[in-house]
C-alpha cells in the first residue's frame, strides 16, 4: 500500500532530518523520485516552488510531496511521519538533553552537525537546479538572489515574488 | 520564559533532527502546560499553513500544466534555489574553526549531490567524524 510505504519512507527520513525539512530535499528526491518513480522531476521542483511561496513551517513540502502521491490520506500520512517521531523523542528527552547542555560531548554534537547541514543545504539547491534544468537566465535570478539576500535585509518573500513575475513574463 | 531560554531551547531543537519549528513547539508546549501543550502547539502551528498548502495543491492538479503556471513556478523555483543557496552560506560563515570543519561541509556535498548516497549512512558516518573532530577541537581550548 502506498500510504503506508510512504509513512515509513518519511519515518526513516525524520530521524536523520539534521537541518530540518529543507536539508531533506536531496534524500526526498533520492527515495521519491529516484528510488519509487512516485514523482517526476518537475512535478517536485513544482511542489518545492509552491512550499517557497506557501505561509508556513518548510516542512510542508511534505504535505504536499504525500497529497500528491496518494492524495489526503498521502499528505497526513507524510506529515505525521515527519514530525511524530522526533516530536515524542523529544518531548521524552527534551529534560535530560536540556541538562547536558554545556557538556563538552553535547556542544560536540552541535558542532559537529553545523557542517553536514550546510552541506545538505547546499546538495539541496543543486538538485532543485539540476531537476528544473535551469538555463542561463534561471541562474543568473539564482545569482542575484543570495548576492541581493545576503547583501539586504528584504523578508524572503520579496524574492519569491521577484521570482514568480520574472517567470510569468517568461523572461526565466 | 526569558529570551535567553528560548534562545537555548532552539539552539537545542536546530541540532537535533525533524523540523525545528515543529520541534520547538513541542518543548515550548511541554514547558507550559505538559502533555496538552505537547501535543496542541505543533497542531495549532501546523493546521492552518496544511490547510492552504492542500488549497494550493488543488489549484496546482486544476492549473499546473498551464504553461503561464509552470512559468512562474519555474521562475519561484530559481528564486527558492537562491534563497538555499544564501541560507548555506550563511550557516557557512557561522561556523568556527572553519579550516577543520569545512572538509566536512565539502564531504556531504560530494557524497550526497554527486554521488546519490543514501543520507542515513552518510549522517551516521558524517556526524561521528565531524562530532570527533569537535570533540577534540573543544578538548584542546
Amino acid at each position: 500500500m502506498i500510504v503506508g510505504e510512504l509513512f515509513l519512507e518519511f519515518t526513516l527520513l525524520a530521524f536523520v532530518a539534521f537541518g530540518g525539512a529543507t536539508a531533506l530535499l536531496p534524500e526526498m528526491h533520492r527515495v521519491v523520485v529516484e528510488n519509487h518513480h512516485w514523482l517526476d522531476d518537475t512535478t517536485f521542483t513544482h511542489l518545492y516552488a509552491i512550499a517557497q511561496a506557501a505561509p508556513g513551517p518548510n516542512v510542508l513540502v511534505v504535505t504536499l510531496i504525500g497529497w500528491e502521491i496518494a492524495g489526503l490520506a498521502g499528505a497526513l500520512a507524510a506529515t505525521l511521519a515527519m514530525c511524530l517521531p522526533m516530536s515524542v523523542l523529544i518531548y521524552l528527552l527534551i529534560d535530560r538533553w536540556e541538562r547536558f547542555s554545556g557538556k563538552r560531548w553535547q556542544r560536540a554534537v552541535s558542532l559537529g552537525v553545523a557542517p553536514l547541514a550546510v552541506g545538505l543545504i547546499f546538495s539541496g539547491a543543486t538538485l532543485i537546479a539540476q531537476a528544473a534544468q535551469f538555463g542561463w537566465a534561471a541562474w543568473a535570478l539564482v545569482a542575484v538572489t543570495v548576492v541581493a539576500n545576503l547583501r539586504m535585509k528584504l523578508h524572503p518573500l520579496w524574492f519569491i515574488a521577484v521570482g514568480a513575475a520574472l517567470g510569468l513574463l517568461g523572461l526565466v | 520564559m526569558t529570551g535567553e531560554e528560548f534562545n537555548t531551547l532552539l539552539g537545542l531543537c536546530q541540532f537535533l533532527p525533524g523540523p525545528n519549528v515543529i520541534n520547538l513547539a513541542v518543548v515550548v508546549g511541554k514547558r507550559y502546560q505538559g502533555v496538552a501543550g505537547a501535543v496542541v502547539a505543533p497542531f495549532g502551528l501546523l493546521a492552518g499553513p496544511f490547510v492552504i498548502v492542500l488549497l494550493l495543491a488543488l489549484l496546482y492538479d486544476r492549473y499546473g500544466n498551464l504553461p503561464i503556471a509552470q512559468a512562474m513556478l519555474r521562475g519561484i523555483a530559481a528564486a527558492g534555489c537562491g534563497l538555499l543557496f544564501a541560507m548555506a552560506w550563511r550557516m557557512e560563515m557561522a561556523i568556527r574553526d572553519k579550516p577543520f570543519f569545512l572538509p566536512f561541509t565539502v564531504l556531504t556535498v560530494a557524497t550526497i549531490a554527486w554521488l546519490r548516497w543514501p543520507l542515513p549512512a552518510v549522517m551516521i558516518a558524517g556526524l561521528a567524524l565531524s562530532g570527533g573532530v569537535a570533540w577534540w577541537r573543544l578538548g584542546r581550548k
